[in-house]
């Protein structure tokens, strides 16, 4: 007799030293309000704990901002540490000031999605909820 | 559900007494979520427990909880010892969603070695929360941490529960918060093993100090007397003083999750049977229990009277 739901547990922080998190704790919130547990780590994560994070707390999805260009090393790290972990099936999600050509070098490392700022929050709420789904069934 | 793991009970389990860290975290979602697997290896690992000193902090919203349990880490790392952590954050009562942000304040231990911290949602387990958190600190202990800190937002009747099943019962009292007389109200002196006033570097923890201690000397003499320990984890005051006093507790034989272990387990065993019977007697349907409630609205039958009928009924529809 199993009543406990099962439910979606992201965490979601901000690698490097950008320091922008206005639009990191909107997405925290609209997340918590679609029934998610949502772990938050702040600001200024290496993407050495955000990996070891996600592994503890057993995450369906990773996701990150940044804002102020660093995007692309720190997501090529982010995704090899994952590999490195044999974690590789915790989605990475990264979002934030990312220009349109940077997406498919993000998608290449191994980012699943990308967010960028005007993203509408229903959209990332309906894509987290869609890539959990695709997990809890394979 | 097979994984890359294995994903059976007996690899999970293996995984844990290892202390391979993908293994301890997907078994402590397993057995959140109630899920079979989760039930098989909390049977397995029932035999490797009792090595963990189990230890309780709460106290009110900004205590200071979560950035104490991180100075106390650190503390404890410096000793030798190795820490657990699970940090209980209240579910949305709207979505069920959660935000756990508890791990903010540890950051600096989320790469140390000994280590593990997991964040936990208060949502309606089935079997109670303290049942999910003791599952959890079971798996916890089974992967052979020392001691085991479970940090809970001290406002309700779970939390005083949770502190139950603790070896070690902390309360974080802030300083301006209020008079002696939220002391009492709070019922905090009941079940503090120790208690931490914390932000000790502000001007008004003198005041909270001295409420506490007040409070404390006009209360039954024959109370068990908390400890009271000042603390400020910022300038790092006191925390070599309460891991002292947490010590002190595990060499006087009282800090070991295996002593007592009946007496706890009696009390989850209560916590366990009234939640079920809870479930049970406002969903069932049942002209008996109608016809009893009926019964007590015309005063044919008195409160305490019916509920031990209600409760007998329900038991017999469970066969």
């Amino acid at each position: 007799m199993s009543t406990a739901q099962r439910r979606i547990r992201v965490l979601m922080g901000k690698p490097g030293l950008c320091g922008h998190d206005r639009g990191i704790v909107l997405v925290v919130m609209a997340l918590r309000d679609a029934g998610m547990e949502v772990i938050y780590s702040g600001r200024h994560n290496s993407p050495e704990s955000l990996v070891e994070v996600a592994i503890q707390e057993d995450v369906d999805v990773l996701g990150v901002s940044i804002l102020a260009g660093g995007h692309l090393g720190l997501c090529e790290r982010l995704a090899k540490l994952l590999r490195e972990r044999n974690a590789q099936d915790i989605v990475l999600l990264a979002g934030g000031f990312i220009p349109p050509e940077d997406i498919p070098k993000l998608k290449a490392f191994g980012v699943r999605e990308v967010f960028r700022d005007g993203a509408k929050l229903e959209d990332i709420v309906q894509f987290i909820e869609q890539v959990a789904g695709e997990r809890a069934a394979a | 559900m097979g994984d890359r793991l294995g994903g059976s009970a007996d690899d999970y389990v293996a995984g844990i007494l290892r202390g391979d860290r993908r293994s301890i975290a997907r078994a402590i979602s397993a057995v959140e979520n109630e899920t079979a697997t989760g039930r098989a290896i909390l049977r397995n690992i029932q035999r490797h427990l009792g090595r963990a000193q189990l230890i309780g902090i709460t106290g009110a919203p900004g205590a200071g909880k979560s950035t104490l349990v991180s100075a106390l880490i650190g503390e404890f790392l410096g000793r030798g010892r190795s820490v657990g952590v699970v940090a209980v954050d209240p579910s949305s009562p709207f979505s069920g969603g959660a935000i756990l942000g508890d791990r903010i304040r540890m950051e600096r231990h989320s790469l140390a070695e000994r280590t593990f911290i997991r964040s936990l949602a208060t949502r309606g387990h089935s079997g109670g929360l303290s049942r999910a958190v003791v599952a959890v600190v079971d798996v916890l202990d089974a992967a052979g941490f020392d001691l085991i800190i479970v940090e809970t937002v001290g406002v309700g009747q779970s939390e005083v529960e949770i502190a139950e099943i603790a070896d070690t019962r902390i309360v974080v009292c802030p300083p301006g918060l209020g008079d002696d007389v939220q002391a009492i109200k709070a019922g905090i002196l009941e079940i503090a093993d120790i208690l931490v006033v914390s932000k000790a570097d502000l001007p008004l923890a003198d005041k909270t100090e001295l409420d506490l201690r007040f409070m404390l000397s006009v209360r039954d003499p024959s109370a068990r007397q908390p400890a009271i320990v000042r603390v400020s984890s910022v300038a790092s005051i006191g925390i070599t003083e309460l891991a002292d006093s947490i010590d002190a507790r595990r060499d006087l034989g009282v800090g070991k999750r295996g002593i007592g272990s009946r007496a706890r387990m009696r009390r989850l065993f209560a916590q366990e049977a009234a939640n079920l019977l809870r479930r049970r007697m406002t969903s069932i349907e049942s002209p008996a229990l109608d016809a009893l409630c009926d019964a007590v609205a015309c005063g044919d039958i008195d409160h305490e009277q019916a509920s031990l009928q209600a409760m007998r009924l329900v038991m017999e529809g469970c066969r």
